[in-house]
């Protein structure tokens, strides 16, 4: 331990800092609060941790600024952009197709989220929103619930993996991987799929898919069961939990809090509800909601919505038994993806059977392919804003056209990269332990806030 | 799209349909361009800020500048131009809240503070002149038939050849009372990028409107702390307008290179 006048980390030839910094480089703390306490009194009380942004604690590249007396935090504030990637800007670089790739990324836990409210904005603005096939549309219901299944289990995973419930975390994650071998199964992939495309989705459901997802609920539903049995009246648990992150309706409103955390105020808002898409009103389940305006609120609240979503799913299932063989991408050709998939020998690429089409049969489709693959469609001039209720609240993609083959600009509004703005009015004037309970019940994910 | 320029029209903006009203408007008419008489009853003053939304022109089609390309779509020159001004009856709920804005709304016309309100794909969005937009805000969230109570998100888009509006701020609010959504548009000048914050009224803007600096560079006047939020304090630029280079570097593969993507010939 040392301390000196000057920040070592400080930029060479700076000004001194006001006041002593500290250097500490751990098991030292003791020499530390020691070598304060001969301090006059300000010194000695008001302390301030840079907690992250590499910390197991803060939920990813979080960094939290805090201000302490003593464990109890005076101010907490959130420091953000160590995964800034500029997802946004490359968007504006790749066509309209293309973008799906770029966007999946962002909030990594629930890519189809991302995938889905572009694609709507993009479908918005070529105007095509009623030529979207039905049975594309509860394929898109379908992914995104069992994504919501996902990630519901991610954040109660990591919740409790913060707060020291390692079983919480191990379990959350076996379940999570059921639900990921289904997305491989479909999409082929586990995370950034770019299977939710404008118009529609990239491909059908393979044919054993409807299958495993019969084996596959039954199994999630007995496994949501153990969680509840585990933690809902786990003495310890809701220690932890209750009555910690407080923010009540008006300060959701203010903050523009949305998601769980709105809903654990007993505000029913749920865009699925209020501001369907994609066929979400003819489906049959229940908006969740609690009434304690806290983490344990939010807890439950998630694993409520687990149940609702398994649901969902099961009515989607009915649907795509009715519906097969039916498309799933837009009649217009001219905004269709050309070419059909399928696994090769060397992994998913264009089928065969379309390759010998273009190459072999028809110069008319070898061109069309080629101006769609390169050039991509254009798409009328505007933008367009379609939110969904996305596993941590309102995700929406506002998008502008120039009319060109490429967004001009798309900006994701992210659920976490606003709910994260509560984390001082949440912390604030609790403990420190408190603090990371607080920011793991909005689940940010660092990927969707940085973007 | 037309294939003239502005300039074909000596200096006036070609001719253009409000793409996409509800079905229950007329299509904007000639009397809604540019320097022409306003045709609004109630409305007073001509309003400058009243124009075609013309904010940029295409040339060419393959990328290529210069010879190289034999085809003559190297000489096609569309202009781009976004949904113009709609017309009452806006149809559902929009005249409604218009009416409501425009009733609480007392220090004069509201064609002043709101010069124009373009309905596209079922979507509102009212031009507000950046001087009244933080009145605005307000009554949009206090007006008990507006109750905007919810800020979604503010963002900025960059049209470099949309001259004197360079810069644009567009903030999406939700009324849950009612279960509607609009857009507030701003513009302001790229060499005078201030537009009024509106973290007063929606404090959740706080963040928005720093990641808007840090991204375009617009200044949001009476903000709390506007400082870079994603990209490092001493960052050079703003990396979201247009002017700013994606950045990267060739990539070789085989033999062959691969240039970064904002070099890569592309269409336009």
């Amino acid at each position: 331990m040392t301390t000196e006048q000057q920040d070592i980390f400080a930029e060479p030839g700076a000004a001194p800092e006001e006041g002593r910094v500290f250097t500490v480089t751990g098991q030292d703390w003791d020499e530390i609060a020691a070598s304060l306490s001969n301090d006059d009194d300000e010194i000695a009380e008001r302390v301030v941790v840079n907690m992250g942004p590499q910390h197991p604690s803060t939920h990813g590249v979080l960094r939290l600024i805090l201000e302490l007396e003593g464990e109890t935090v005076t101010e907490a504030r959130a420091g953000i952009g160590y995964l800034h990637t500029g997802i946004e800007k490359n968007m504006e670089y790749r066509t309209w197709v293309q973008g799906v790739t770029f966007c999946t990324r962002m909030d990594y836990l629930s890519p189809f989220y991302n995938e889905m409210t572009y694609s709507l904005g993009v479908e918005r603005l070529l105007d095509i929103e009623d030529q979207i096939p039905e049975r594309a549309q509860v394929i898109r219901v379908m992914m995104l619930e069992l994504n919501r299944v996902s990630s519901h289990l991610v954040a109660i995973a990591t919740g409790g993996m913060e707060i020291g419930a390692l079983t919480v975390m191990t379990c959350g994650f076996r379940e999570r991987e059921l639900v990921l071998d289904l997305f491989e199964l479909i999409t082929g992939l586990r995370m950034n799929h770019a299977y939710i495309r404008p118009g529609g989705v990239a491909q059908d459901l393979p044919h054993n898919a409807l299958d495993e997802l019969r084996d596959f609920l039954p199994l999630m539903r007995k496994r949501l069961t153990e969680y509840a049995a585990l933690c809902n009246a786990n003495p310890i648990f809701r220690a932890r939990l209750d009555g910690v992150g407080h923010l009540d309706l008006e300060a959701c409103l203010a903050l523009g809090v949305t998601g769980p955390a709105l809903r654990s105020t007993g505000y029913p808002w749920d865009l699925r509800k209020t501001q369907p898409v994609s066929g979400y009103e003819t489906y049959d389940f229940d908006v969740q909601t609690w009434d304690t305006a806290d983490s344990y609120g939010r807890f439950r609240i998630r694993l409520a919505e687990m149940h609702e979503s398994l649901r969902i799913v099961e009515q989607c299932m009915g649907r795509l038994e009715k519906s097969e063989g039916a498309p799933v991408m837009v009649a217009d050709k001219k905004i269709a993806w050309p070419s059909q998939l399928a696994i090769g020998s060397d992994g998913m690429g264009n089928s065969l059977d379309h390759i010998r089409h273009i190459m072999g049969e028809s110069m008319e489709a070898l061109i069309h392919h080629f101006k769609l693959v390169t050039e991509g469609f254009r798409v009328p001039p505007g933008q367009a804003y379609v939110p969904l209720e996305s596993p941590r609240g309102e995700l929406g993609c506002h998008l502008v056209s120039d009319g060109g083959t490429r967004p001009a600009r798309a900006h994701f509004r992210d659920p976490s990269f606003v709910n994260l703005q509560a984390t001082g009015l949440m912390s604030e004037g609790g403990m420190v332990s408190d603090v990371i309970v607080a920011i793991a019940s909005i689940d940010p994910v660092m990927g969707g806030v940085d973007r | 799209m037309t294939s003239q320029t502005p300039e074909d029209k000596g200096g006036q903006a070609p001719d253009q349909r409000a793409t996409a009203q509800t079905p229950e408007n007329a299509p904007s008419t000639v009397s809604d361009r540019e320097g022409s008489v306003e045709s609004h009853p109630g409305a007073g003053e001509v309003d400058t800020t009243r124009r075609v939304e013309h904010v940029g022109t295409r040339v060419g089609m393959f990328g290529v500048r210069g010879s190289g390309d034999t085809s003559g779509y190297g000489g096609l020159v569309q202009a781009t131009i976004l949904p113009g001004a709609a017309q009452r009856p806006f149809g559902g709920w929009f005249d409604e809240a218009y009416d409501a804005l425009a009733a609480a709304w007392t220090a004069g016309p509201l064609e002043q503070a709101v010069p124009h309100v373009v309905i596209h794909r079922g979507e509102l969005t009212l031009h507000v002149h950046r001087d009244h937009l933080l009145e605005v805000a307000r009554l949009m969230r206090d007006d008990a038939r507006l109750r905007f109570e919810l800020c979604s998100g503010v963002s900025g888009v960059h049209y470099p050849q949309d001259a004197g509006a360079e810069l644009h701020v567009v903030v999406h609010l939700l009324s849950m009372t009612h279960n509607r959504r609009l857009r507030l548009e701003v513009t302001c000048h790229d060499a005078d990028p201030h537009v009024p914050s509106i973290v007063p009224v929606y404090p959740t803007a706080d963040w928005h409107e720093r990641e808007t600096y840090d991204m375009f560079g617009v200044i949001f006047d009476g903000h709390p702390s506007l400082t870079r939020i994603l990209m490092p304090d001493d960052w050079p630029g703003h990396p979201q307008r247009k002017d700013y280079p994606l950045g990267g570097i060739p990539v070789e593969y085989k033999g062959g290179t691969v240039p970064p993507p904002d070099q890569r010939r592309a269409y336009n």
